[in-house]
This record gives structure tokens, C-alpha cells and sequence, in this order.
């Protein structure tokens, strides 16, 4: 039923001359264009961009979208990655106008009513933070982390103080140590422990007068809460530094536990993971930071502020904090993300918000359940929202590994899990289910990767056997790499 | 209401086979003393019905472009989006996906994004470009971070001229706390950069010359001329670019560009007050692998069939950790497939009307402008595409509030961007732009609002 016709690259389908969209008229007197703008900075030729049809396009993208796997169309447990239900309304509302077409240079007098609906994700995200100070700015969760390491230099710079550690453990997310050598700290690697918490003593050796912050993921990317947090936070507070929370994971304590409550100074976001974003293949994500009262001044400008006028009324105005780092990005922030987010969390309330973490501790203990006796998870007895599962046994029992079981997931319509990461556990499958899922969904998906262990090893390798392409050759890749398309010459 | 699964029955079921007996069971890993004893201080949830009520309320009090006339500039444009756009883009298996990791389960969107590589090497003249970036002035740091790495050189970075106030901003702030000296050069009487003190910036530790084209006050800039200079002292040349403006004028690749960057807002984006938009960066062959963000490259399978993936990974922080060429991991994919479609839609004749229309609709309305007495086109005599300066017979914040209240947006005024370097007196100064979106009828309404 593939029609592979339409999914040919779309400059295979181009056709000199044709065209899809059509302009209007022209309705003002129109001059010679070499008039208005002399000739050497004309271009010569017409753009070299396909020429197709409308329904070409159409046929085209939509047949190559059905060669994806989502979350509306596939369960998709990718760890870390918070890949929950996207709810439709959210695609609605985003989309009115007075929200969708404001023009980011429109007066504030003239858009009360967006200023309202981000204000009062300002307020809500510092709320669940527990960390009342909120900048809505950044772009990503990395633009988050690399956001909230600048508010410290510039509050260490302030105080006279010279910090250049980074301090974090060997299971962080590559985006913290890539955020901070950004920032312009030396980044601190403490190394992994057998329980997969922090090691307290390790970290007491790193911390000294010179540590401006350590940057810790908790629940951390095992989906284990960091039970010494507060005594790790108090280390850190000791010498002087900060306490930096990645709240990449925030999806399994939202509405429990508050990073400000268990000592963190600062934190990011990922509002297209916790609060549904969407993913968008890939973004736009939107990764505001959180932070104590006493980082507030140097937050990105601007941030909102609520005040009354002399006739009573409210007012929502674009501050810009006393000693602001500067801006981070072009514009407020990615408006369009934090709209679904205020959606959800306006959804939820305060009751559904802890109901959803809830279950997605649930979903995530009751799949690391059925599956311990074939992909056993070696840290912790239960875990919160996520687990990773090692296939280290099958791997030399039977030489089946984590890859060959991703791929061959694919086969039977399942997404696959985060393969290889963290780097702390061998032969890594990180599965996060979310709450957005069934128990039947979650039955089927271990009793698949049941009879996947059942398999030959060499059938594995070859997997997935049932999808239009089976492991691409990534090395050729790297070492030619082909980035876009050419036309034939002399053909 | 948490878009949950488990009934009561379920959830005792899963619980016996955690083998506990409540969930708050499972939660004792969290210290008791950190877990909160009350519900968070959040806004009781609502129903679909009531949130959209709720939300239509709120949008009534804002002001969006569909509702009014917008002659607004400054790096966000109200251009037309065609409906194939808001269709695909719409899908559940592009929107509901993410990053493709697992190439076998996304070759749609990687297909897509190498097409979309592909297009914006064909927009801007370039041979390669990644798979987005957040914003236009990120990409201008980005670009210039990568300019260091290729050449070397950390000593200096030259702004040419009049780049965006907000994409500076976020320069200095991204090489802000290195020993990198960022120098500024003014525009000239005729409103593009000092030529003669351009040349003089430029020294032998300089690693990147930055241009924007047409530039911030809406001129078009020599770029070959800049070209010239910036390549005398090796350095490299980075174009901030309109993309619509492509359709007339010569491609950045054409003229001796480096790395062009771009806000591809313009491409099928709404201005959904300011973001999500789409950063834009295109390189020379020979910089691949100092690229920052994804690369989607062509390969094959393990049958010999083509196919797309997530190339040259080892760049990027999941793998290079502190040594990455940037931390960028969600980058805008959605955007980029929207730009794609945009680009895809136009085509070299759409594109060539667009750009001819937005250039005769803004110099009609320039004109139309110039001749109202007490108003001034500032550097009338220079080259230009959608925008221009004028200068009122009042402050600019004035004007702009006069005529917002016959529902016509213009601006922003540009004392909000004051200092701006070789403009010393900005008070009356403001921007307009005028996209293929407006017609005869709501120009020639602006221009009597002036009077």
C-alpha cells in the first residue's frame, strides 16, 4: 500500500514550470525593480527551489509522515523524554487569535490578555518549582541550563567572587557539561557509584571556595530520587556555591516534591516534555528557568510583572530585572509552547497535576515489574517515573543486545526506548512509559520483548525486518556525508 | 483530569504485581520530609469547555495581526502562510514525534529535513546547512561561536552596521564573559555600515565580520564590498539574511559569505509573540564538521536502499559532552518543517512575486509617506526592500499609539533600541514594514492616520 511514487525526494518531482502558489495582482503603482535597487545586487537566476504542484506537496509530505512512529500513533517509551499524550485542545487554543498572531514588537497596553495568560505560567511554574523567581525565555531545556549558569556568574561576579567549577555526576545529560564550558566554567565529572546515587563523599572532596555550582538531575536519568539531595544541597551551600536542579524529569515529582524544597537554587523546564508540548520531531521545545528571589535581578529581560493601576485596574507589564544578564534569544520566548503548557497545567489543577506524576510512577514500576526477570534493572528496588533496564545478561548469554531489541521493537510497532544512555549502565534501554498509557499497552509491549529474547540472535541483528528501511549504514554517513540533495550532472 | 488510564481495578492490579499496596508505597524514596503535605497553590482545573472559554476571553484582549493592519518590522513579519502549511504540519506523526533517534521509525521527518537542508542551501546560495536552530539571533552567536572554532582566532568579532539591537544583545551575552572583544561599527549618513572604518576594525585576530541584509534600518548593504575586506584579513564573512527578500535580491553564498544565518520566521511561521520561530544557518563545505545542531545526512541501508539519518553525531553534546560544538539538543523541527512546506509552496516564481511585491507596496508607501509635510524617509536615497525608517514630527511611541487606536500597527519605535550605534538621536525615529499582505487601500489608510 506504500506509494513510493510520492516519496521520492521532492526535486525528483520537480517540474520546470510548474507552480503551486499564486500571488495577487500587484495594486500600487509599480516601478522598474532596477529603479529601486541597482542591478549588482539583484540576483541573476531565479531560485533553484523545486517546482511542484500543490497536490504534489500534499501526496508527498503526508505519504512521508506515515513512515514516522508517534505518540498519536505508536506507544513510544523513549527515556528522558517524556513522550505523554498531546492533548488536541492544546493545538486549538494555541492557535486563536490574540495568541497565535501577536507581533513580538506589539505594545503591552494592546496584549493584556496574553501578558495574563504568561504571567500566570510565570507564577505556576515557580509554584511547582517552589522557586518563585521564573523567566520564561529560554528556548530548550540546554538554553534553560546555559540561561541559569549565566544568572550565577553574573551573581557570583557581582559578589567579587571568582567560581570556576562546575561540579556534576557521571550520569548528567550531555547538555549540562556542553552548557556550562559555554558559560565559561571548567565542568567536574563525578564518577558513577554502584546504587546509582551520587556519591556524598565524592562530592565533598570536589566542593571547595572555587565550585560556582552543581548541576544534579533529580529524579536522576536511572529514575532514582536522589535521597541525599538535602545534605547535597547543604555541601554546596557550605562553600558558597549553587545548587542547579536539570528538572528534565520533573514529570515524576511534580506536585510531591519541589526542587526548592530540597535545596535547589535554580532549575529548568522542559515544557514539551512535562506539560506536553509537543515534541515537533525534534521542537520547539521551551525551557524556562525557575530560581530563588535572591537570582530574580539578573534573569534574562523581560520577565512579567502584575501591577495595579490608579483606577484599580490590573496591569501586566514587560519588566527588565536590574541586573539582567541581557537576552539569551531573539524575543520573549517560545510563546507557542508555553500556551500548551498554561493549557495543561489549567487542565490538570493542582489535583491532576500530582494524579499525573502519580501514575507515571505507577506505569513506569509496573513495567519494570513484568520485565525483571528479562531485562532486569540493576538500580533500585522501585523507581519513579522512569527505569533503565540492561540487556548486559542476553548480551553474553546470548549475544542479544540492546539495539538488536530496539530495532526489533520497531517491528511490532512499538517505539523504542533510549538505547545506550545513561553511559553508566551497560547495554542501557531507558523506558519511560508516562502516564498516558494502559496496562494492556504495557502487557503487550513486555510480552513483545518476551518473544524478542526468544529469537535468534542473527535474525535480531537484521531487525527490523517489517519497515521500509533496516539499519542504515551510519558510518558511510560520517565519512561522506551527503547533506542535501544535487541534481545529476550529465545524465 | 490527568488524561489517564488505570481504573481503580487496574491500578490495585498493577499495584499487587509491584508487589505494593498504594502508590504512596512507591513514593518512600522520596525522603518524607521533602515530599509536600498539601496540593500545590495552582488554579482548580478546568474543562475543555471552560478553558476554551477561558482562553477566548483572555485572546479577545490582545491584538493580533489577523484583526488588524500590521506594518510591524524589526525581524518578524506578518507574510502570508499558506494552508498546506497548517495541514501537514498539523499531522500527529510529524507534531506527536520527536528527534528521530531511530532512524527505521522516522524517515519522514528525516526525509523532510533533508529537504529541508537541501532548500535552504538553494535559498541562501550555501552548500550545507544543519537542521534549524531556535531564532535568528541565536544563530548570529551560534554562527559566530563556529567562526572562532574555524578560524582560530578569539580575539575579536566586528559587527557591521546596523545588525538587529536584540541580536547583539544576544551576542554580548553569549561572548560576554570571554576575552573576545566585540567592536561595533556604525552606519554611515547613508544608513548602511562605514565602509573605511569597517576596513579599519578588521585586523588579523578577527574571526567573524557580521552583516545583516537588508540590515535593521532596512537598507541593503554592499556585501560583495564586505566581502572583499573581511577576506583580506582571512576572516570570515556571516550574513544575517531575510529570506523573503531572496526572491529579488542576489543569494549571501553569491557574494562571498561564509556562514549566512537567518530569522526564518518569515517562512511559514506565525508571530505567535515572538517564538517559536526558526534559526537558520548555512555554511561552506568545508566547516561540516564545526557545525553546530543536527545534520540529517543520506545513506544506506543495510539492503543498499537510500535512506536518511542523524549524521556526524559526534559533534554534539550527547557524545562530546563539555567539547561539543554547541549544547543545542531540541532544536525548532516543526518550524523547520513548516519552512520546508513554506519553501516548497512558493517555489522560485513564488518566490520572486512575494519579494516583488513587499518591495513595490513598501516603496509606494514610502513615497506616499515621504510627501506628508513634517515627514522625513530617512536615507531615502539608499536601497531598500519591505522596510524603512521614518522620522515623525513627534516621538515615535506617540505616532504608533495614535494610529494603533484606528487599529493600525507600525514600529516599533526605535529609542527602544537607544543607543543604537551611529544613530544618536532616535526619539522620533520608528520602523514600518510593509509585506505582500497589504494592500493599496490599508497603505493609503496608514498614510492618512499620519497626516
Amino acid at each position: 500500500m506504500r506509494n513510493t511514487l510520492a516519496t521520492q525526494l521532492i526535486f525528483d518531482l520537480s517540474s520546470p514550470g510548474r507552480r503551486a502558489a499564486r500571488l495577487p495582482q500587484c495594486d500600487v503603482p509599480t516601478r522598474a525593480i532596477e529603479e529601486l535597487i541597482p542591478a549588482k545586487f539583484l540576483a541573476e537566476k531565479p531560485l533553484p527551489l523545486p517546482e511542484v504542484a500543490e497536490p504534489d506537496i500534499v501526496r508527498h509530505y503526508v505519504n512521508l509522515s506515515t513512515l514516522n512512529m508517534s505518540v498519536d500513533t505508536h506507544f513510544y517509551p523513549l527515556g528522558s523524554c517524556t513522550m505523554k499524550y498531546n492533548p488536541k485542545r492544546h493545538e486549538r487554543l494555541s492557535k486563536l487569535g490574540g495568541i497565535v498572531d501577536v507581533h513580538p514588537y506589539q505594545h503591552a497596553d494592546r496584549m493584556q490578555g496574553l501578558l495574563a495568560i504568561l504571567y500566570e505560567m510565570q507564577n505556576m511554574l515557580g509554584e511547582i518549582a517552589g522557586l518563585p523567581a521564573v523567566s520564561l525565555q529560554p528556548a530548550a531545556g540546554a538554553q534553560g541550563e546555559l540561561t541559569a549558569l549565566m544568572v550565577a556568574a553574573a551573581y557570583f561576579r557581582d559578589r567579587g567572587e571568582n567560581r570556576r567549577k562546575v561540579l556534576f555526576p557521571a550520569s548528567a545529560h550531555g547538555t549540562n557539561p556542553a552548557s556550562a564550558a559555554i558559560a565559561g566554567f571548567d565542568c567536574v565529572q563525578l564518577p558513577a557509584t554502584a546504587n546509582g546515587l551520587m556519591d556524598v563523599e565524592e562530592l565533598r572532596k570536589h566542593a571547595d571556595s572555587s565550585t560556582a555550582c552543581l548541576m544534579v538531575t533529580n529524579p536522576n536519568t536511572l529514575g532514582l530520587f536522589e535521597k541525599q539531595i538535602a545534605e547535597v544541597a547543604k555541601i554546596i551551600h557550605d562553600v558558597g556555591g549553587l545548587v542547579y536542579i536539570d528538572g528534565a524529569n520533573m514529570n515524576a515529582i511534580m506536585g510531591i516534591t519541589r526542587p526548592g524544597d530540597f535545596g535547589g537554587d535554580m532549575m529548568h523546564y522542559n515544557v514539551h516534555k512535562t506539560f506536553t508540548g509537543p515534541h515537533g520531531a525534534g521542537g520547539p521545545g521551551s525551557g524556562p528557568i525557575a530560581v530563588r528571589d535572591f537570582l530574580k535581578p539578573y534573569l534574562p529581560a523581560p520577565i512579567i510583572e502584575k501591577t495595579t493601576a490608579e483606577n484599580g485596574q490590573t496591569v501586566y507589564q514587560l519588566v527588565t530585572p536590574e541586573k539582567t544578564i541581557g537576552k539569551v534569544r531573539t524575543f520573549f520566548g517560545n510563546v507557542g509552547i508555553l500556551i500548551r503548557g498554561y493549557c495543561y497545567l489549567r487542565t490538570l489543577g493542582p489535583e491532576g497535576v500530582r494524579k499525573a506524576a502519580e501514575h507515571a510512577i505507577l506505569n513506569a514500576n509496573y513495567l519494570k515489574a513484568i520485565l525483571k526477570d528479562i531485562l532486569p534493572a540493576a538500580h533500585g528496588e522501585y523507581c519513579l517515573h522512569e527505569f533503565v533496564a540492561s540487556a548486559s545478561k542476553l548480551s553474553k548469554e546470548k549475544h542479544i543486545s540492546a539495539m538488536d531489541i530496539a530495532k526489533r521493537l520497531l517491528d511490532f510497532g512499538f517505539h523504542a526506548p533510549t538505547v545506550y544512555f545513561p553511559l553508566v549502565v551497560p547495554e542501557a534501554l531507558m523506558m519511560e512509559p508516562t502516564e498516558t498509557e494502559s496496562k494492556a499497552t504495557l502487557d503487550a509491549f513486555a510480552e513483545t520483548i518476551r518473544k524478542i529474547t526468544e529469537e535468534s540472535a542473527e535474525f535480531l541483528h537484521d531487525a527490523p525486518h517489517s519497515l521500509p528501511v533496516s539499519r542504515p549504514n551510519d558510518v558511510q554517513a560520517a565519512r561522506q556525508p551527503v547533506l542535501s540533495w544535487s541534481p545529476k550532472v550529465g545524465v | 483530569m490527568s488524561y489517564l488510564f488505570a481504573t481503580a481495578s487496574e491500578e490495585q492490579a498493577m499495584l499487587s504485581r509491584i508487589g505494593v499496596d498504594s502508590i504512596d508505597q512507591l513514593l518512600q524514596q522520596i525522603p518524607k520530609p521533602l515530599q509536600l503535605d498539601k496540593l500545590l497553590d495552582l488554579p482548580p482545573a478546568l474543562s475543555e469547555m471552560e478553558l476554551e472559554q477561558h482562553l477566548r476571553q483572555l485572546a479577545s484582549q490582545s491584538s493580533g495581526a489577523t484583526s488588524r493592519m500590521c506594518f510591524q518590522g524589526g525581524g518578524a513579519y506578518d507574510h502570508y502562510i499558506p494552508s498546506v502549511v497548517d495541514e501537514i504540519t498539523g499531522r500527529g506523526e510529524y507534531y506527536t514525534a520527536y528527534t528521530p533517534y531511530q532512524a527505521e521509525a522516522s524517515q519522514g521527518t528525516l526525509q523532510a529535513f533533508f529537504e529541508y537542508q537541501t532548500m535552504i542551501c538553494q535559498l541562501t546560495g550555501m552548500q550545507v546547512s544543519n537542521a534549524s536552530l531556535y531564532e535568528g539571533g541565536g544563530s548570529v552567536s551560534e554562527a559566530t561561536l563556529m567562526a572562532m572554532r574555524t578560524t582560530g582566532r578569539t580575539g575579536r568579532v566586528v559587527i557591521a552596521g546596523a545588525l538587529h539591537p536584540e541580536y547583539t544583545q544576544v551576542l554580548r551575552t553569549y561572548v560576554g564573559h570571554t576575552s573576545t572583544e566585540v567592536i561595533h561599527i556604525p552606519v554611515g549618513s547613508d544608513g548602511t555600515v562605514d565602509l573605511t572604518k569597517l576596513a579599519g576594525a578588521i585586523d588579523e585576530n578577527t574571526a567573524a565580520v557580521i552583516v545583516q541584509n537588508p540590515n535593521f534600518l532596512g537598507n541593503i548593504e554592499d556585501l560583495a564590498a564586505i566581502a572583499d575586506l573581511t577576506h583580506a584579513k582571512e576572516s570570515l564573512m556571516v550574513v544575517s539574511t531575510d529570506p523573503i527578500s531572496l526572491g529579488l535580491l542576489a543569494r549571501p553564498g553569491d557574494l562571498g559569505a561564509d556562514i549566512v544565518v537567518a530569522e526564518g520566521q518569515s517562512l511559514g511561521i506565525p508571530l505567535q509573540f515572538g517564538g517559536p520561530y526558526l534559526g537558520i544557518l548555512a555554511c561552506r563545505n568545508d566547516f561540516i564538521r564545526r557545525m553546530p545542531g543536527r545534520l540529517i545526512g543520506e545513506t544506506i541501508d543495510r539492503t543498499g536502499g537510500r535512506c536518511f539519518v542523524l549524521s556526524l553525531q559526534a559533534r554534539e553534546q550527547h557524545i562530546r559532552r563539555d567539547k561539543a560544538t554547541s549544547n543545542i539538543c531540541t532544536n525548532q523541527g516543526l518550524m523547520a518543517l513548516r519552512a520546508t512546506m513554506f519553501m516548497a509552496q512558493m517555489g522560485p516564481q513564488g518566490f520572486k512575486e512575494t519579494a516583488e511585491l513587499c518591495l513595490q507596496k513598501a516603496h509606494y508607501a514610502a513615497t506616499q509617506i515621504a510627501a506628508i509635510p513634517g515627514y522625513t524617509i530617512l536615507f531615502s536615497e539608499t536601497p531598500k526592500f519591505k522596510e524603512f525608517v521614518i522620522q515623525a514630527p513627534q516621538s515615535a511611541q506617540t505616532l504608533i499609539e495614535k494610529v494603533a487606536k484606528a487599529g493600525v500597527d507600525i514600529g516599533p519605535a526605535l529609542s527602544q533600541f537607544a543607543p543604537i550605534p551611529g544613530m544618536p538621536d532616535t526619539e522620533n525615529l520608528l520602523l514600518v514594514a510593509v509585506t505582500e499582505q497589504r494592500t493599496k487601500a490599508q497603505i493609503d489608510h496608514l498614510v492618512n492616520l499620519l497626516k
